[in-house]
């Protein structure tokens, strides 16, 4: 009769160490997260760098907003005053040697022109972003149209 | 006619006069000269701290705050600038001049005219456009004090930092603050600014 709680006790303690044991089965499958378990808090990477103040960067699809390739630490954008405006507005860009916003941002909805920057448009960041200086998290294999590429 | 004795004698000694050689009741001058000038200089110079200027709640609960965000406050390198830093010139005789002018500000706290957020907001652009105009004419010598143009490395710029310097302020065309306004603070409406 005592065999039971001994059967018991064994059982008992083939479970819990099964539970505890620290191996991760994640089938082969790499996450971004990195091989650590559900519980397992990692820790914070490193906050990304923007990068500082590049050439223009290319393109991948005619209508796309172009990534802005500068900081663009402090800058306002509000009722009182526009800061990418002060360079990239059409009245600046030639001394300043930025590029000017496009036609596009001086229509309304309807396609009427207006005399300055469009309501619509007026927030850049909005559509325009800066980059950070990190790599793909995935690989891909995107190229972009032929017209748009200069390789 | 019954003077104290005591106070006869002090009029008496303080009346007549020394004698002490002269040179000793010149040193005896200059010590209280430096004593004073020391005391003077250093009440000065506490007017001349953060802590002083944000002692108004009008600076405390605006430009501090707005400041607070910026690259002047916070940056890589733990070199910063406070208040005084940019509103103070350090050199002696404009330093005065400014502080006497600076009876303005206190009679403006003694009235309140900015003492809510929205007179605050009101008097913005007028408060503004007076440091502009102020940096504008001193060829922006207080962001001077510590940014040396003739130091500036080129190669340690960004593009479009060496575009603008190795033209606009070489030349002298621009100062400082004609481009770099809202450093530190909020702009206001900047309808009709220049280069804004």
């Amino acid at each position: 009769m005592k065999i039971l709680p001994f059967v018991m006790m064994v059982l008992g303690v083939a479970f819990t160490g099964t539970s505890l044991a620290q191996e991760v089965n994640s089938g082969g499958l790499e996450t971004i997260r990195g091989i650590t378990t559900l519980d397992a808090t990692k820790k914070a990477e490193a906050m990304k760098r923007v990068l500082k103040d590049k050439n223009p960067i290319a393109r991948n699809y005619v209508h796309q907003p172009p990534l802005v390739p500068h900081q663009t630490r402090g800058y306002k954008v509000n009722k009182n005053s526009n800061k990418c405006l002060t360079c990239h507005s059409w009245k600046y860009a030639q001394e300043s040697g930025a590029t000017k916003i496009s036609l596009t941002h001086f229509e309304t909805r309807d396609g009427k022109v207006l005399s300055d920057v469009s309501p619509r448009r007026y927030f850049c960041s909005q559509c325009h972003v800066t980059q950070a200086d990190a790599k793909p998290l995935v690989e891909n294999t995107f190229e972009a149209v032929e017209s748009l590429t200069n390789e | 006619m019954t003077e104290h004795s005591k106070n006869k004698g002090l009029i008496q000694f303080l009346k007549s006069p020394s004698s002490a050689a002269l040179w000793f009741v010149i040193a005896l001058g200059f010590a209280g000269g430096v004593i004073f000038w020391g005391g003077f200089n250093t009440g000065l110079e506490m007017t001349n701290t953060e802590e002083f200027c944000i002692s108004c709640h009008e600076m405390e609960n605006n430009v501090y705050e707005e400041y607070k965000e910026t690259v002047h406050y916070a940056n890589r390198s733990g070199v910063r600038a406070t208040c005084p830093d940019c509103h103070v010139p350090k050199e002696w005789t404009h330093k005065i001049i400014r502080k006497i002018a600076a009876s303005k500000e206190v009679w403006g706290k003694m009235t309140g005219i900015i003492n809510t957020p929205e007179k605050f907001n009101d008097h913005r652009r007028s408060m503004a456009e007076r440091e502009w105009k102020r940096m504008k004419d001193n060829d922006s010598r207080e962001c001077r004090n510590c940014h040396n143009f003739e130091y500036m490395d080129f190669t340690e710029q960004g593009n479009r930092s060496v575009k603008m310097h190795s033209s606009a302020l070489e030349s002298g065309d621009k100062t400082c603050i004609d481009c770099h306004k809202g450093i530190a603070h909020q702009l206001p409406d900047m309808k009709g600014v220049d280069n804004w």
